[in-house]
């Protein structure tokens, strides 16, 4: 099962809903891991919608498991890529060279859709255009408010600074800019006291 | 000049200390025997001779040396002041704001002149002596709202309207309660005050929003915040929190007293001309324990406003787990008796403790 209820949180917390097939011009769709599923269930109710979309995918540790069932949908144009900093530079020129009637499919973890809706508004497309649908992990994007560094896919509470090593524990403050949620030194007052980690959400 | 600057410092051996004049003078933040969030804002229209409240921007005994901390602050970590593209016209706006206020509060310590386009400014305790072109970036050293808020005591934090919601889309914050302006630029006002307990349940920021939106050009308004805050630290960033959190352990019932400060921030709104922005100036002042309870009332209401706040701010605000310590300092300062409504000391009815 892939889809997640999150529980009710802060107010800048970002919510998702279902991607909804739309009119539109073109379609791109940018997705990772199970976020694939959501394309493949929105090409399932209308398997004409692909034949104008572009689809950037990254498959993350999902390894074929939905890029032979993306291969089958007639996607008129299909990329499939190692890493989402890998696929940004082919995302904002896709965004760039976008006409108005462009609709934005997100699906995913929340790294994914927070960063492609970052890059996605930054070129100036309307919010209005985007939807998002969260799939699989519930691993969090988190910025190391001490070092300023980004580690991906956290996924329980306190974790590891990847970049300054630091034992962090998570905030529930979002930030839009950054796509990322804020990780605070959990052992600033008493060093070395580090509580056991246990899942998000859990 | 009518102020003596103290040279003292923040951090390290910390040798920060308010006269007996600026205690007179310090802003302490309760008006009553108790504390609960409120949009407690007033018109800032100055206020009693000597007062924090009586200029537009406030200079005290303090200001070099806060401006030396914020020197050294921003070599550390640029990333304190920064502004979006959106917000360089409000920067003219808020140097212009302050130059302005400054002079005609302070003619002996600031002097801005002006032909056209072309201004000279002096600040005569900052040894400053600069001309340059009016909305020309080229002709400062800085862009212009790091260049005056080099030179002005306070965080500042500017805010773009738009949507019918607030923006905080620049700042120069090195003197904040714990919170990033490197995290928080660019969000929304209901996104910036999220982590906040109980206020968003109970309406506060929907009505201070409401409030904000409208305040005018040429009428200010303001409000007192407050906080604590273990040795006189200006900067008690979220940034550098792996850093001083452990200075809140070294509290002790023989140090508190000294040890201790209540943070308090001056919060004060100003409407700018040209780019519709509002402009937040955060204004932190900081007295010891031992030096608010000289004030009878001020330790009789201080022992009752932090034994009866509600966990959550406790915890919020940083200090719950050395309430039980406070409480124990406080209480020796509560005989009991009323204390009068407002925030004033009452020193006319009631002398000073040694």
């Amino acid at each position: 099962m892939s889809n997640f209820s999150f529980p009710e949180s802060i107010k800048s917390r970002p919510t998702y809903a279902k991607l909804e097939a739309r009119a539109g011009k073109s379609y791109l769709f940018v997705a990772d891991a199970e976020g694939a599923e959501a394309i493949i269930d929105l090409a399932s109710n209308d398997k004409s919608l692909m034949f104008k979309a572009h689809v950037i995918y990254i498959p993350k540790n999902t390894g074929k498991k939905y890029t032979s069932q993306l291969e089958k949908l007639d996607i008129n144009q299909l990329y499939i890529g190692p890493s989402y900093t890998a696929a940004q530079s082919r995302l904002k020129r896709t965004l760039e060279s976008s006409h108005m009637g462009l609709q934005l499919f997100l699906s995913g973890t929340e790294g994914l859709i927070g960063q492609a809706q970052r890059d996605a508004m930054a070129a100036g497309i309307p919010h209005t255009a985007i939807q998002s649908e969260h799939r699989g992990s519930v691993g969090r994007r988190m910025q190391c408010v001490h070092c300023k560094g980004i580690t991906e896919d956290v996924d329980v509470d306190p974790f590891v600074c990847s970049h300054c090593g630091l034992s962090l524990f998570v905030r529930d403050h979002y930030s839009r800019r950054l796509a990322a949620f804020q990780g605070v030194c959990i052992d600033a007052e008493e060093p070395g006291n580090i509580p056991t980690a246990v899942e998000l959400y859990k | 000049m009518t102020i003596q600057f103290n040279d003292e410092t923040f951090r390290g051996d910390y040798t920060f200390k308010n006269s007996g004049w600026a205690l007179k003078r310090f802003p302490f933040p309760f008006h009553e025997d108790s504390y609960m969030y409120s949009v407690n804002m007033e018109q800032h229209k100055g206020g009693p001779a000597g007062s924090i409240y009586e200029k537009r921007f406030d200079v005290d005994e303090h200001y070099l040396s806060e401006m030396r901390d914020r020197a050294e602050v921003l070599k550390e970590d640029p990333l304190r002041c920064q502004s979006l593209p959106n917000m360089t016209l409000a920067g003219w706006d808020l140097l212009e704001l302050i130059m302005v206020s400054k002079s005609e509060d302070y003619p002996d310590m600031f002097e801005l002149q002006r032909k056209g386009d072309k201004w000279r400014w002096i600040n005569k305790p900052m040894e400053i002596d600069d001309s340059f072109t009016f909305l020309d970036e080229a002709t400062l050293p800085y862009g212009p709202m790091e260049y005056i808020t080099r030179q002005t005591q306070g965080d500042f934090v500017v805010l773009d309207q738009r949507d019918e919601n607030l923006w905080m889309d620049a700042g120069m914050v090195t003197t904040q309660a714990d919170w990033s302006l490197d995290f928080d630029i660019g969000m929304n006002f209901f996104e910036w005050h999220a982590p906040v307990p109980k206020a968003h349940e109970m309406g506060i920021f929907v009505r201070a929003l409401k409030f904000l939106l409208n305040v005018q050009q040429g009428a200010p308004a303001r409000r007192l915040n407050w906080t604590m805050t273990v040795n006189p630290l200006l900067d008690t960033s979220p940034e550098n929190y792996h850093k001083w959190g452990t200075q809140k352990r070294t509290v002790t019932a023989d140090n508190i007293g000294e040890k201790q400060f209540l943070r308090v921030e001056l919060q004060t709104f100003f409407r700018l001309p040209r780019s519709n922005a509002l402009v937040f100036p955060i204004r932190c002042y900081l007295a010891s324990f031992n030096d608010l309870m000289t004030v009878p009332k001020w330790g009789r209401r201080l022992h009752r406003v932090i034994r009866d706040l509600p966990e959550e701010l406790a915890t919020y605000k940083g200090f719950i787990d050395n309430r039980p310590m406070m409480l124990d300092y406080l209480s020796k300062f509560d005989d009991g008796k009323p204390t009068s409504n407002g925030i004033w000391p009452d020193r006319e009815t009631e002398p000073l403790r040694d």
